[in-house]
């Protein structure tokens, strides 16, 4: 039987160390919503977004007070819109219209966020493809709740290096698309290599065309029960450390897994993965450069932050893997600038480089997100860090991603409020060498010779 | 229908156990278990309660929780049992 010292250490991981499920996402299929007719087109979309999520998010607030545990997000992920639409849209204005149906499905099934305008051209793109990603800036501009995401490689296609020129400019034209929201389109539109088909996780998730017609799929997070339990083995070598965040991560995924078959019950809907990830949010306590901090850096940018977030990345699957019985999506820690205010600290004292950031996404879950960058970086510089990050996530069968933000009428040394989850950034230095001829060059880059284990 | 656990913790003072009691009877409520402790003039107690013979919605039970602990001064909590279950025992 369960006695009065566990329950208060979960009670205290709940209310002072910031224990949460970060998201309850539903996954849903729009495959058998396609038409050749726009108009019949969104109203399929929205009755069946809003149709499967009418009890979506009654359900998470239910489930949040049966348990006392706090449930932050309720969201949804579509198939990549560029497949739904190819039949309908023409034209980039078209692909627009589709995506104001899915903010207001969004809005009326009250989700914060709805992930999936999305198209996979991970080697080549098709009209319709093209026509989706140049309708990004409207379509972002014109939603609220809309997050858009593009797949441009993976380790086993290589890297379409057309459509990584392309994603340079389109996020340059949604930073002027939404430069009097401070570029905030661009905080919801996220350049991935390898992208996962389950991730729960903003600004990337879409639901996969290998996924079942709607599944819930649940984030977890709990930067701040990791910190802590790492204050109670200060000084310790790496065996106990690495102990000490395994079992913080078992005990907090099972919370996930929980909440995940409870959401998935009540809402008849089958579960799908937990994603084991720790997920910072700006408040204090919530934070993944603390914990690296409280491993013994004086500030996360310091020689040693790579090993020691490698550490923690592996350590939290290592936990996570046994608490669960489906894991997927992301799975590792997450390190947005914008979002982590130890982050924001260590970039403001100098010890943080967009370069170093790019060595730490080689060992965590993601890439480089939430990164502010001057407003006048040329759109084949932002190429060129794109292309960086796919070729580590291409090498190295990983994820990875871009989420920069070049914020119109910003330089470096000026701090950017987004608000919200996704916080506040300084604008970071991006080197200033170009690599227009790289990037011009177009084609693709093939794929890696340790792919081809047929 | 697996168990709840109700925990109170807060400045002790008269009549607690009583007042909580008093409002799970009053609905139903059957307690299976109760371990408390005193710490510092801190009062911390958990109860095992079966909530199965309760008519009363669960969300609205959490929610009448809370307003007695308010007006006790102490903070009541009541939740699934399956939360520390899951945590704590593989």
């Amino acid at each position: 039987m369960i006695n009065i010292l566990e329950v208060n250490e979960t009670n205290k991981m709940i209310e002072q160390e910031k224990l949460d499920v970060r998201t309850i996402t539903l996954g849903i299929s729009l495959l058998d919503c396609c038409d050749a007719d726009l108009d019949a087109l969104t109203r399929n979309i929205y009755e069946k977004i809003t149709g499967l999520a009418k009890n979506l998010v009654s359900t998470g607030r239910e489930i949040e007070r049966e348990y006392g545990i706090p449930i932050v997000n309720t969201r949804i992920s579509v198939t990549p819109i560029a497949l739904v639409g190819g039949q309908a849209c023409r034209t980039p204005e078209d692909f627009a219209e589709v995506a104001k149906t899915l903010d207001k499905a969004a809005r009326d099934a009250g989700v914060n966020f709805l992930g999936g305008y999305s198209a996979i051209v991970s080697k080549g793109m098709t009209p319709t493809d093209e026509a989706l990603i140049r309708s990004i800036p409207a379509a972002l501009s014109a939603t609220e709740r809309v997050c858009s995401s593009v797949n441009i490689g993976s380790t086993k296609t290589g890297i379409n290096m057309d459509a990584v020129k392309l994603m340079g400019e389109i996020v340059r034209e949604t930073a002027e698309a939404t430069k009097e929201n401070n570029s905030l389109g661009c905080a919801k539109l996220v350049v991935l290599c390898n992208a996962p088909d389950d991730n729960p996780f903003m600004a990337g998730a879409f639901h996969g065309v290998s996924e079942a017609d709607a599944v819930i799929n649940v984030g977890v997070s709990g930067p701040g029960v990791v910190k802590h339990a790492l204050e109670s083995v200060r000084g310790e070598n790496f065996e106990v450390l690495c102990e000490a965040v395994k079992k913080t991560a078992f005990k907090v995924t099972r919370a996930g897994q929980l909440v995940a078959q409870e959401a998935s019950e009540r809402l008849g809907i089958p579960f799908g993965i937990v994603d084991l990830s720790l997920a910072p949010t700006p408040s204090v306590g919530d934070s993944v450069a603390a914990i690296l901090e409280e491993m013994g850096l004086e500030s996360v940018g310091a020689p040693g932050t790579t090993a020691a977030l490698a550490l923690l990345n592996d350590q939290v699957k290592k936990g996570g893997v046994m608490a669960s019985s489906f894991v997927g999506g992301l799975s590792g820690a997450f390190i947005p600038v914008s979002e982590d205010q130890g982050m924001i600290d260590a970039v403001n004292r100098g010890a943080l480089t967009l370069e170093k950031l790019e060595a730490m996404t080689c060992v965590c879950s993601v890439g480089l997100d939430m990164i502010a960058i001057p407003g006048d970086t040329p759109a084949s510089t932002i190429s060129g860090i794109i292309a960086d990050e796919a070729a580590i996530g291409m090498i190295n069968q990983k994820t990875t991603a871009v989420r920069l933000i070049p914020v119109i009428g910003k330089d470096v040394g000026d701090t950017v409020e987004f608000g919200g989850l996704l916080g506040r950034a300084p604008v970071q230095q991006v080197n200033r060498f170009g690599c227009a001829d790289f990037i011009n060059r177009g084609g693709r880059i093939p794929a890696p010779i340790h792919s081809f284990k047929n | 229908m697996s168990k709840t656990i109700i925990t109170v913790v807060g400045k002790d003072t008269v009549g607690i156990i009583a007042r909580v009691c008093t409002y799970l009877a009053g609905n139903q409520v059957n307690v299976e278990d109760i371990s408390q402790t005193i710490v510092q003039g801190y009062f911390n107690m958990m109860m095992i309660v079966d909530t199965s013979g309760s008519a009363k919605p669960y969300v609205e039970m959490v929610t009448e929780l809370e307003s007695l602990g308010d007006a006790i001064g102490v903070k009541i909590r009541c939740q699934r049992e399956d939360i520390f279950t899951k945590m704590h025992r593989i």
